[in-house]
């Protein structure tokens, strides 16, 4: 039997009517044609399909959409605000976090999320922090570098972003 | 990986978990995290019919101290534990077990009620709760009822809830001057389940005398296992490197890990070892610093 959800996302309220099976992973990326988040494994391991659900970074591949009814969601979709990228993408880019991109949307939720909790982390902190994705492009360094140098830049000014 | 369909059910309260339990039996399943649950209905290991959602029933997420006791609401995620001023200060077991269940991702959705409720011997929690000696609290339509850990865990998956409870809450004797607890673990990268695991809850008096001691071991026996022949080792007894060896021998010697990916049956015991000498020695170097 369908159910009805209603879903915030990126500061968007949407209405639909859903199987409960649906993972909610299909439901950004199929219903919503939100494309950024990603699936890499599908077994709840590599946090390429990392979003923020209700500020928290969760893995959108192992909650159904159902459970997700009323609550407030961003994707990487949601994070540069007024034209400007948000400071973690524009270290990504300035030192290269990224080679295929694959990972990155995830890492950047996941990045967001670590931040809240410890805007002044050390090296192996980071390195802990983002555990929870997996990129088989970069070895991680420029990643750890991305943040440690968006961390600073956050510091400094107060960022405006749907998360 | 699509699970099969089923039925969603959102309870609001215990009494309508129980009534939708009720009405779908043996076809329904509790949903808490979903992070056990979700895995193994997307390989269809699990197909319940009926999902019965308890995430949302109000007052059963908190950690407080009370008459004392710690008590740990089912629904407390193990990032809540992780970030806990309470358990950081007096019970830094909790942040060890916390910090090293899945990954950062996992622990935001990951219920320690859930945890336990699985009755998965892989599972970090079971053995940190008998080290704790915890007392487990379930609901059911019928009331509320007790169950000791040693008492809670059966089998393969199996536990002491009976078919329709819900398990509410944990409770922990509060820890006082002397005591002192640590978990670590063996894996073999962030987010697997534990090569070997090990807990180990100790209260020493000012000459270092065992007062009270509960070891607990992850995946290394069917069913989570404490370490009784290790624990009278040292109970009564002034801590030593020596006694302390001897009870890393014996856990090694105890436990029942079968071969596996993560090693053979051998290494198994012999990190088993390694690690409750560490262990032990961790929730000794904190019972100190507690007098
Ligand atoms: C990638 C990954 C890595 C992981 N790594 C680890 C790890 O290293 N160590 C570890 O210990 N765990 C690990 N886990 C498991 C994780 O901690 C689970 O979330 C936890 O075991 C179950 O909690 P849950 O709230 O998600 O339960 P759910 O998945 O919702 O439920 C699990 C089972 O328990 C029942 N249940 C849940 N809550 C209750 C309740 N209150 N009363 C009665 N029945 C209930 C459900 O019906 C179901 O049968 C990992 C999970 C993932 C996805
Ligand atoms: S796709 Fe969700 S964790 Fe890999
Ligand atoms: S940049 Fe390719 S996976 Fe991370």
């Amino acid at each position: 039997m369908k159910k009805e959800v209603t879903i915030n996302v990126n500061g968007t309220s949407y209405t639909e009517e859903v199987e409960p099976r649906l993972l909610l992973v299909h439901f950004i990326r199929e219903n919503l044609e939100l494309t950024g988040t990603h699936i890499g494994c599908d077994t709840s391991h590599c946090g390429a399909c990392t979003i923020l659900l209700n500020g928290d970074s969760v893995k959108s591949c192992t909650i159904f959409t159902v459970q997700a009814d009323g609550a407030e969601i961003a994707t990487v979709e949601g994070m540069m605000q007024d034209g400007k990228y948000h400071p973690l993408q524009e270290a990504f880019k300035e030192y290269h976090g990224l080679q295929c991109g694959f990972c990155t949307p995830g890492m950047l939720m996941r990045a967001i999320d670590f931040l809240k909790h410890n805007p002044d982390p050390t090296e192996e902190e980071i390195r802990w922090g983002i555990s929870s994705n997996l990129c088989r492009c970069t070895g991680y360094n420029n990643i750890v570098i991305a943040i440690e140098k968006a961390a600073e830049k956050m510091r400094e000014v107060e960022v405006e972003t749907v998360a | 990986m699509i699970p099969a369909s089923f039925d969603y059910h959102r309870a609001s309260t215990l009494q309508e978990a129980f009534t939708f339990a009720q009405e779908y039996g043996e076809d329904a399943k509790y949903l808490a995290g979903g992070h056990s649950l979700i895995p193994m209905m997307k390989l269809r290991f699990s197909e319940p019919a009926h999902i019965i959602d308890i995430s949302r029933i109000q007052g059963l997420k908190y950690i407080k101290e009370e008459d004392g006791i710690l008590k740990i609401g089912a629904l407390t995620t193990e990032a809540d534990l992780e970030f806990s001023d309470l358990c950081h200060d007096k019970y830094p077991i909790l942040v060890d077990v916390s910090k090293l269940i899945g990954d950062p991702s996992v622990r935001n959705k990951a219920t320690v009620g859930g945890n336990l409720a699985h009755g998965d011997a892989a599972n970090d929690h079971p053995a940190v709760m008998l080290a704790l000696k915890a007392n487990i609290v379930a609901e059911g339509p019928n009331g509320t009822h007790n169950i000791p850990v040693d008492e809670f865990f059966k089998g393969f998956f199996e536990t002491a809830l009976e078919q329709h409870d819900i398990l509410i809450e944990i409770q922990i004797p509060a820890t006082k001057a002397g005591n002192g607890g640590a978990y670590n673990k063996i894996e073999r990268k962030v987010g697997d389940y534990a090569t070997s695991g090990v807990a180990v809850n100790l209260t020493v008096d000012t000459s270092d005398t065992v007062v009270d001691i509960g070891i607990g071991l992850t995946n290394v026996n069917p069913v989570p296992m404490r370490v009784s022949r290790a624990e009278e080792a040292l109970k009564g007894n002034k801590l030593t490197q020596e006694l302390i060896e001897k009870a890393g021998k014996i856990a090694g010697e105890d436990c029942s890990p079968t071969a596996d990916l993560r090693g053979s049956e051998d290494y198994k015991r012999s990190i088993t070892k390694e690690l409750t000498i560490r262990t032990i020695n961790k929730a000794w170097e904190r019972a100190k610093a507690s007098l």
